[in-house]
């Protein structure tokens, strides 16, 4: 008990890593994912596979691998110890947040392609009859109903990013998880730091998820 | 290419055996998963409250905590949960438990919490006609469980059950912290060994993505075979 107390204050301040990863990831990653949907959705067959192909090595490896090669790997490269990319891939705090923004990308270019895939073709076709153009028609028709379809499944993609971020620990990052195994190898005291910094996690994934179901409810439109 | 070679000129060997560990660690995980997952998934449609919460428990706290927290859970705190138990047996030694069961276990725990909400899922999306001509037609209740119910839920899990294994298959990958030689771990011995991490990390991608490609199409070959006659 003692030791749950000692520790809180070091793990909430671990916290603020994890938020500040998570949510640059998430808002870095929408822009991605948005970007390869419509890609995804677009006529032009040579982009629609390097969206395919993005989504698909993004999605069949795991983030720990997608995190070596991006921090350990790409620095062997000697061109690009030399150009600007280095400013970017020399830290670890880039290089996870970098990681982590593809990563996220990729899952919900998935999600938002499928969003975009099931508007309504009456919708578009209203759009067109009442004289939209193509950018108007993508962002006050296209994209507000996309959005709407995939929050419950973006909720979800929040929440592995949130878990996610805890492999920034293997690049040396001090995030929640961090700490946490820094005191479990220092205390041999697992159970209780993993009731502390498991009870942060669920907190913030309640919160995540309670969020979403506030969005839900706000953007459902009457049936 | 050198570099992949077989034998002791390069790490194809090792790489090999590595493969064949992940798959190894992924399919015993999946397997405790089940396991698991059978009790919660029942825990979770039982009549009583008090039941229903337990089930619950377990699938929010390990899908809402991250694997790595729950891998150091068990790599820390596994053999003495273990020695605390044998002392109670009057075992006074001490026991190390094998890198192998520690991570099985511990994806198997996530794992199962996933499973469980699959199992959950089917069960409760089979007609509720069903469970009543089952009854009707006097069989008993683990009999009707057996041959009527379980069978058709398998085929509605199916897709769901692929989604799973997707996940524990790459969760695999980070008990490399504990030192259980499998894809990582070996990259990464290579990676430190030759000094060309990008090659070998790059090579474990593949690997992951070979295997996830021909799961993929064992898992939709199965589920053609289950939805025949649907």
């Amino acid at each position: 008990m003692d030791l749950m107390i000692e520790s809180l204050p070091r793990l909430l301040n671990a916290t603020k890593l994890t938020i500040e990863l998570t949510l640059l990831s998430l808002f870095f990653g929408i822009f991605v994912g948005v970007f390869f949907a419509i890609l995804r959705t677009g006529k032009n067959k040579f982009f629609y596979y390097i969206a395919y192909y993005y989504s698909y090595i993004f999605r069949g490896t795991p983030l720990l691998v997608q995190i070596f090669i991006i921090y350990f790997g790409l620095g062997q490269v000697e061109w690009i110890r030399e150009s600007f990319l280095w400013i970017v891939l020399k830290e670890p705090y880039s290089c996870a947040i970098l990681a982590f923004t593809l990563n996220t990308g990729a899952y919900s270019s998935e999600i938002f392609r499928s969003a975009f895939e099931t508007i309504n073709k009456g919708v578009l076709e209203a759009a067109k009859g009442l004289g939209l153009n193509k950018v108007h028609t993508f962002f006050k028709i296209k994209l507000p109903i996309a959005i709407r379809q995939s929050l419950p499944a973006y909720g979800n993609e929040m929440i592995l990013m949130l878990k996610g971020t805890s492999l920034a620990s293997t690049v040396t990052l001090l995030d929640l998880t961090g700490v946490a195994k820094y005191i479990i190898s220092t205390t041999f005291r697992p159970v209780e730091v993993f009731i502390v910094a498991g009870g942060i996690y669920l907190i913030m994934t309640f919160i995540i998820h309670n969020f979403i179901k506030y969005l839900e409810k706000r953007f459902s439109y009457p049936q | 290419m050198g570099l992949l070679a077989y034998g002791d000129t390069g790490w194809g060997d090792e790489l090999f055996f590595a493969t064949l560990m992940t798959i190894a660690v992924a399919a015993a995980a999946m397997f405790i998963g089940f396991f698991l997952a059978a009790i919660f998934a029942t825990l979770k449609l039982s009549k009583f409250k008090a039941l229903n919460l337990i089930g619950s428990f377990y699938t929010t706290v390990f899908r809402g905590v991250p694997e790595l927290l729950v891998i150091y859970l068990f790599f820390f705190g596994g053999s003495g949960a273990v020695m605390y138990v044998a002392k109670i047996f009057g075992y006074d030694g001490y026991i190390e438990i094998n890198a192998f069961i520690t991570g099985a276990v511990s994806i198997g725990v996530i794992s199962g919490a996933y499973s469980t909400e699959v199992f959950r899922g089917a069960i409760q999306s089979i007609d509720k006609g069903q469970f009543e001509a089952s009854e009707v037609l006097g069989f008993k209740k683990k009999i009707y469980y057996y041959k009527i119910i379980i069978p058709q839920m398998l085929r509605l899990a199916l897709p769901n059950i692929n989604n799973v294994w997707q996940i524990t298959l790459k969760d695999t990958s980070l008990i490399s912290v504990t030192g259980l030689v499998e894809i990582m771990r070996m990259s990464y011995i290579a990676a430190g060994s030759t000094r060309d991490p990008l090659f070998f990390y790059s090579f474990a991608a593949v690997l992951y993505l070979f295997l996830t490609f021909v799961s993929m199409q064992l898992f939709n070959k199965l589920e053609k075979h289950y939805s025949k006659g649907y």
